[in-house]
């Protein structure tokens, strides 16, 4: 089970500031088991970003918004919707705020924090992916997660590192996560969110928490998958 | 206050050097080359941290030993190998030891040097760093009390802060943002990476006009065409132009260094009016540096 926890409901609307309309997307999988997705959840960001003055243009809830089929059929057929806002606030863990922020050009700002995905990265074939980092940046960096992306995890924008194509100084494979950060960004005519300062890393966020490890659904997952990551570790 | 920090601070244009130690305890070498071509030549010599991730004698040390033979040390700091805790430590040990300069970095990945096996930490990022040793200086460190408050030093740092810049990144822009958040965490002074153009450094000093530190532009010895090639291919944010490769191809064997200087001093006269100082990286040819700084007439 990928392990969320909300984030306070200012953090959200402080990511939301300079967003006059928002589209909201639940994600109805892995949340639900953590008691913050769903529609009772929709239903409540609904109101909160309603509260702070803004426009909702619509919401969906999808089973598995890793899905990326199921996920361009829902939001394909209310597109005008989702096209209608400014920013597009996802109930989901790391994966599927980016898988969002892949499918629609618009900005993509996350409500939970991903804990844990037990190295489960859900059902989405595209290269991102989400280091359960605990402390989601992915409304100010693009809806890309620099904690995979970048070679150093770095919060606060690129090093001295990045090559002529834009690939990173560990391989001329790896291409650098700041520079793709960089460009999304720009697309979204959002570059003033890289200005944003991102305190350091609270590591404790990164290991799971023992409440969780004993839920039979994190037991049951972790042992459904091929190459399991024994519980021992952390 | 530093000499650096005084230099600066009276408008002079400042040269610094670079020095890296040595794998192992040798360190009588690399000190001599210091005493005889740096003391009397630049304000300050910057020590190298595990440079490129090729582990070697740690640069606290190596600047304790250059306060103790007049030399003013810049400490290099990267955040590849220690975590919040060390960093933190090694700044009130660097203060005790009398070191006044710091420069902070992300550093090189673990990958690029010779123990490709270690963990990388990266626990801070360059931004967080900076942050760090100014909440030092303000008599913080980074943990809290049981009462969640910062904890209390008892007897805080002071420290000149600096940071680097690639004023020749294929993304100035995402650079010149890197830089704002670093002097908005407390840098005051900046050493950019190598550069060989200066039409693309004047436009990235251009660009970065609104941020009011004083700016050393990076210089690094081009011992070799093959050296320059090399650069080229595999260090990024640095472009070597065609024409000084081919004048170093030129170059017979015994004026090789001759032309090196020779490049190095150009370009520093032609960057003159439009930065603070020059930052001098002689990789091993510390000799080289008086005949530069003559060249480039900054004595
Ligand atoms: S920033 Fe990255 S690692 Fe952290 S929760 Fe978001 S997607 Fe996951
Ligand atoms: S080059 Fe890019 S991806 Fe690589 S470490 Fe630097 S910022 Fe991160």
């Amino acid at each position: 089970m990928n392990a969320t926890e909300p984030k306070p409901t200012e953090e959200i609307l402080e990511s939301l500031a300079d967003a006059k309309s928002v589209f909201i997307v639940g994600c109805s999988g892995c949340p639900v088991g953590c008691d913050v997705g769903g529609e009772k959840w929709v239903d409540e960001m609904t109101a909160a970003v309603r509260g702070a003055g803004k426009d909702v243009t619509g919401s969906a809830l999808i089973e598995l918004l890793c899905n990326k089929a199921l996920v361009g059929i829902k939001l394909g057929r209310i597109v005008e919707q989702v096209t209608a806002a400014e920013a597009v606030l996802v109930g989901s863990c790391g994966v599927g705020v980016q898988a969002v922020g892949n499918m629609v050009a618009r900005r993509t700002v996350p409500a939970l924090n991903t804990i844990c995905l037990g190295d489960y990265q859900g059902l989405w074939p595209g290269e991102e992916r989400c280091g359960e980092c605990g402390e989601c940046v992915l409304a100010y960096t693009g809806g890309l997660c620099p904690i995979t992306l970048c070679a150093k995890s770095l919060v606060n924008g690129q090093c001295g590192g990045t090559g002529d194509n834009g690939e990173c100084e560990v391989s001329p494979d790896h291409p650098c996560g700041w520079k793709k950060i960089y460009d999304r960004l720009k697309e979204l005519g959002r570059i003033d969110d890289m200005r944003r300062m991102i305190d350091p890393r609270d590591a404790r966020k990164r290991a799971i928490p023992d409440a969780i490890r004993r839920t039979t659904r994190y037991a049951l997952e972790v042992s459904e998958q091929e190459d399991p990551a024994p519980a021992s570790e952390e | 206050m530093s000499k650096l920090q005084q230099q600066l601070e009276a408008g002079k244009f400042v040269v610094t050097g670079e020095i890296g130690p040595p794998k192992g305890t040798n360190i009588e070498p690399v000190l001599h080359e210091a005493e005889e071509y740096l003391k009397d030549n630049v304000a300050a010599v910057n020590v190298t941290d595990i440079q490129t991730a090729v582990m070697r004698l740690g640069s606290m040390a190596l600047c304790h030993m250059l306060i103790d033979r007049g030399i003013e040390p810049v400490f290099q700091m990267v955040c590849r190998d220690r975590n919040r805790l060390a960093l933190q430590s090694d700044l009130l040990s660097a203060a005790a030891l009398g070191i006044e300069n710091v420069l902070a970095l992300t550093g090189d990945h673990v990958v690029m040097g010779d123990h490709v096996q270690a963990t990388p930490v990266f626990d801070l990022d360059s931004v967080g760093l900076l942050a760090a040793i100014s909440n030092l200086e303000a008599g913080t460190d980074m943990g809290l009390d049981i009462k969640g408050n910062p904890n209390k030093l008892d007897g805080v740092p002071k420290f000149f802060k600096g940071c680097c810049t690639t004023p020749c990144s294929p993304t100035p822009e995402a650079q010149m943002i890197k830089l704002e958040k670093k002097v908005a965490s407390g840098a005051q002074f900046v050493q950019t990476q190598a550069v060989y153009d200066p039409g693309a450094f004047e436009n990235f000093m251009k660009m970065i006009e609104h941020i009011k530190v004083p700016v050393l532009v990076g210089i690094v010895l081009l011992k070799s065409a093959g050296m320059g090639k090399y650069m080229n291919r595999s260090v990024p944010g640095v472009q070597v132009p065609d024409q000084i490769i081919q004048r170093l191809t030129d170059a017979p064997k015994e004026d090789r260094a001759k032309v090196s200087v020779e490049i190095a001093a150009e370009i520093i006269r032609q960057v003159r009016p439009i930065c603070q100082g020059a930052h001098l990286m002689t990789l091993g040819w510390d000799h080289c540096v008086p005949g530069i700084i003559k060249q480039a007439n900054l004595t």
